[in-house]
């Protein structure tokens, strides 16, 4: 057994880090937060140079056919980064969701250039209700059209596709369909943009039944925490590098133990969260019998703590925690909206609930 | 990464599986429940069985009577007894924290001498290290030793010492310089604890036992060679039994958990609550999957650890953390399961009306312990943030 990663991970995980310094620097990140859309075609086309976009893909769709692990240290990395834009909706939750529910024809026309970095692409699932709950849609397709309205649609304005789940399958809708509208809803996350989005009679494609999401939604749920895993470790490192060099009664604050124990319990909230991260990637890779309970846990878990790093981190920093110039907020904004993206904790623990207070044996279910 | 075990690994498990069905004593569930005085020399045969099957100290060397066992096998062999509800070992000390520490520093005489008896549990071992002002500031202590004609006559008071009682030799940490900085000052003596001037002492807790001792040492004499490792080096020595504490031994515990965790869901799903089962209460569930959840973390934290530190040979920033998430996991534990038990919580065992003989009130009050034993979660915190995150010492 080894629950470490190997050396083509290591590679992967560390260019990446490097990628992201350089090309989406917090400079950058304060500039496009300032933009409507938080989108850069420049550095979308360097995600796609790096294969980034493709990235768990088959090769037979101009993927690169890594695994979820893989994806996770991308991710990780790029929660880290704070990356603005669709690289999440589009790659995460748009191409999964193709990767799993369409034709092999649709696979051709959709997912290859998704893969290629030619489009973009968001996934509409929240309706009024604000429910992760299938059961709770009511947007229904008939006759190749769809009637209503979605929610909280991430990056929507810069998508050519959106993919909707509706109570009767998974549909693909054109950005530029007729009778559908995009308007931006006021988010706390300035990085990651939020939509609504209303359909008129607007035509769409039906790609596969709504059974087919659990697999994706599950990989999207494991990347997004591992994203707030980057994000976590980002907060420790401002906040110990912080902790070092103010000075307060004379003396570097960090010396001081309830600075020390403050940093000490974001170590272990971030190390916590990244094994359940690791792991719940290492069980839907493989299939394992407890992975929805991994995902579950590893959600669950991400949730929380990433809420109390950052509650953390800010107040170490005391008032310069608080102030726009400082990036603290912008992380402690992700976490927030990350927080419920694909279920709180508390949906989680009720998820957990169901696969092991209510069965008699862990978990069978296969993901 | 992979999770799988490996065939090595499996092999190793099958084999020892196979021995504790054939080995393990039947009549165990009637012992456990008695005083330890009395099942003691029940531990010791059972320890004995052990060794001659080669399974006493998997993680030593071959050579000194181990396998050679890689830090995964070791958590397999510690879940393989859990799992099998095997009892302890008795000479739990002089197995996981002395012998290797006797194996590191000793001499080929002291380690002909010790570690044979080690394994066999003809000698018990306890540990000298705690004093009465001497706790989280371990390197303070003052018991002395002076050196006078091939001995060192040794004075002062330990405590907390488990296994005093039954004790043939002690690990002891003694200062042997007193003008030295504390750190430089100290050294280990390899203590016989029948000598004249040792007076063990019961010291009961809080859970009305009396897992640990007060020892009393009043001009005892030591000869020299029994110092382990170099005089005044005795810190680097109290270090090395002192990383022992975070071994694979975890993963007993975290099979513990699991277990108990899971008795927990058993109990929700036959415990009454509002009308409905426990297990049906919307906060109680909530609080038995967020229980789950963190049970899980610690075993993954742990596996992370020791992937870390089979491959890199140091442990990695994970294991710090193991103390400080397993204990205060447990009081967690513990108090989910007074809430989920009500007023039948509190009863203590012998009560007939006690739920599982009572281990639910004791795990409450034995948890309590949990943050302070084996390094408090303040001094984990300090370990935390002055030797993993770089920051300044605060003391």
């Amino acid at each position: 057994m080894q629950f470490g990663l190997n050396e083509s991970q290591e590679f992967l995980r560390d260019g990446a880090r490097k990628f992201f310094a350089g090309e989406c620097p917090i400079t950058q990140v304060r500039r496009l937060m300032e933009t409507d859309t938080a989108f850069d075609a420049n550095l979308w086309a360097k995600l796609a140079e790096q294969g980034y976009t493709g990235i768990i893909f088959p090769e037979d769709f101009g993927g690169v056919g890594l695994g979820i692990v893989e994806l996770i240290l991308l991710m990780e990395e790029a929660g880290r980064a704070l990356l603005p834009g669709p690289f999440f909706s589009t790659v995460v939750m748009a191409g999964s969701l193709l990767d799993a529910t369409a034709t092999k024809e649709q696979k051709r026309k959709y997912l290859e250039p998704l893969c290629r970095g030619e489009v973009r692409a968001s996934v509409a699932f929240f309706e009024a209700e604000g429910s992760w709950d299938l059961a709770d849609l009511r947007l229904t397709e008939v006759n190749g059209r769809l009637q209503g309205e979605k929610l909280f649609v991430p990056d929507a304005a810069v998508a050519d596709w959106i993919l909707v789940v509706a109570r009767n399958g998974v549909f693909l809708v054109d950005a530029k369909a007729p009778g559908m509208r995009v308007e931006p809803l006021n988010g706390m996350d300035l990085t990651r943009k939020l939509y609504s989005l209303q359909f008129d009679n607007s035509p769409a494609e039906k790609l596969g039944e709504t059974t087919g999401l659990s697999r994706p939604r599950a990989i999207a749920t494991t990347a997004l925490a591992a994203e707030m895993v980057g994000g976590m470790q980002r907060t420790l490192d401002i906040t110990v590098e912080y902790a070092k060099t103010r000075k307060q009664f004379g003396k570097p604050i960090g010396s001081f133990q309830a600075v020390q124990h403050q940093c000490a319990d974001i170590y272990l909230e971030t190390e916590s969260a990244r094994s359940a991260v690791y792991y719940a990637a290492w069980a839907l890779e493989h299939h394992a019998p407890d992975a929805a309970a991994a995902v579950s846990i590893a959600k669950l878990y991400a949730s929380d703590a990433s809420r109390t790093v950052g509650n953390r981190g800010i107040q170490v920093h005391g008032g310069m925690g608080f102030t726009w110039e400082n990036d603290l907020h912008l992380y402690y904004r992700r976490a927030k909206a990350s927080e419920t993206m694909f279920g709180d904790a508390t949906f989680h623990r009720e998820q957990l609930a169901r696969l092991t207070v209510d069965v008699e044996a862990v978990s069978v279910e296969r993901v | 990464m992979d999770l799988n075990l490996t065939p090595e690994e499996v092999a190793f498990r099958n084999e020892f599986r196979t021995w504790l069905e054939a080995n393990v004593p039947k009549d165990w569930a009637e012992w456990r429940e008695r005083p330890l005085e009395e099942s003691f020399p029940y531990l010791r045969a059972w320890q004995r069985k052990l060794h001659e099957g080669g399974w006493a100290a998997v993680s030593w060397p071959k050579e000194y009577g181990g396998r050679g066992a890689t830090l995964m096998q070791q958590a397999i062999f510690w879940e393989e007894m859990a799992r099998r509800e095997a009892p302890p070992m008795a000479n739990a000390l002089g197995l996981g924290l002395i012998g290797p520490t006797i194996i590191t520093y000793g001499t080929g005489a002291q380690k002909k001498r010790f570690i044979p008896k080690i394994l066999s549990a003809d000698e018990i071992w306890c540990q000298g290290f705690s004093e009465p002002n001497a706790g989280s500031d371990l390197a303070s202590l003052q018991t002395e030793a002076r050196l006078a004609d091939g001995h060192y006559i040794v004075n002062g008071q330990k405590v907390w010492t488990s296994y005093g009682w039954v004790g043939d030799w002690c690990e002891l940490v003694v200062r042997t310089d007193p003008t030295a900085p504390k750190h430089k000052g100290l050294t280990v003596l390899l203590v016989d604890m029948k000598s004249s001037g040792v007076e063990v002492r019961p010291l009961r807790q809080m859970t009305g036992e009396s897992e640990f001792n007060e020892i009393f040492f009043r001009d005892v004499r030591v000869p020299a060679e029994n110092v382990l490792g170099k005089v005044n080096d005795g810190w680097n020595v109290a270090v090395s039994t002192l990383m022992h504490e975070r071994g694979a031994y975890g993963a007993r515990l975290i099979l513990i958990f699991k277990r108990n965790i899971n008795r927990l869901i058993e109990l929700s799903r036959v415990t009454e609550r509002n009308g409905r089962p426990a297990s049906q209460d919307p906060v109680l569930r909530q609080r038995l999957a967020q229980c789950y959840a963190e049970v899980e973390i610690m075993r993954l934290n742990q596996l992370r650890a020791f992937s870390r530190v089979t491959a890199t040979g140091a442990p990695g920033p994970e294991g710090s953390i193991q103390k400080l998430f397993w204990s205060e996991l447990n009081q967690r534990l513990q108090q989910l399961a007074q809430e989920l038990l009500g007023p039948y919580g509190q009863l203590l065992g012998g009560d007939p009306r006690a739920i599982d003989k009572g281990i639910w009130s004791y795990g409450y009050l034995r948890s309590r312990g949990n943050t302070i034993e084996a390094g408090t979660s303040e001094v984990q915190r300090n370990i935390i943030g002055h030797f993993v995150l770089g920051l300044p010492r605060s003391y």
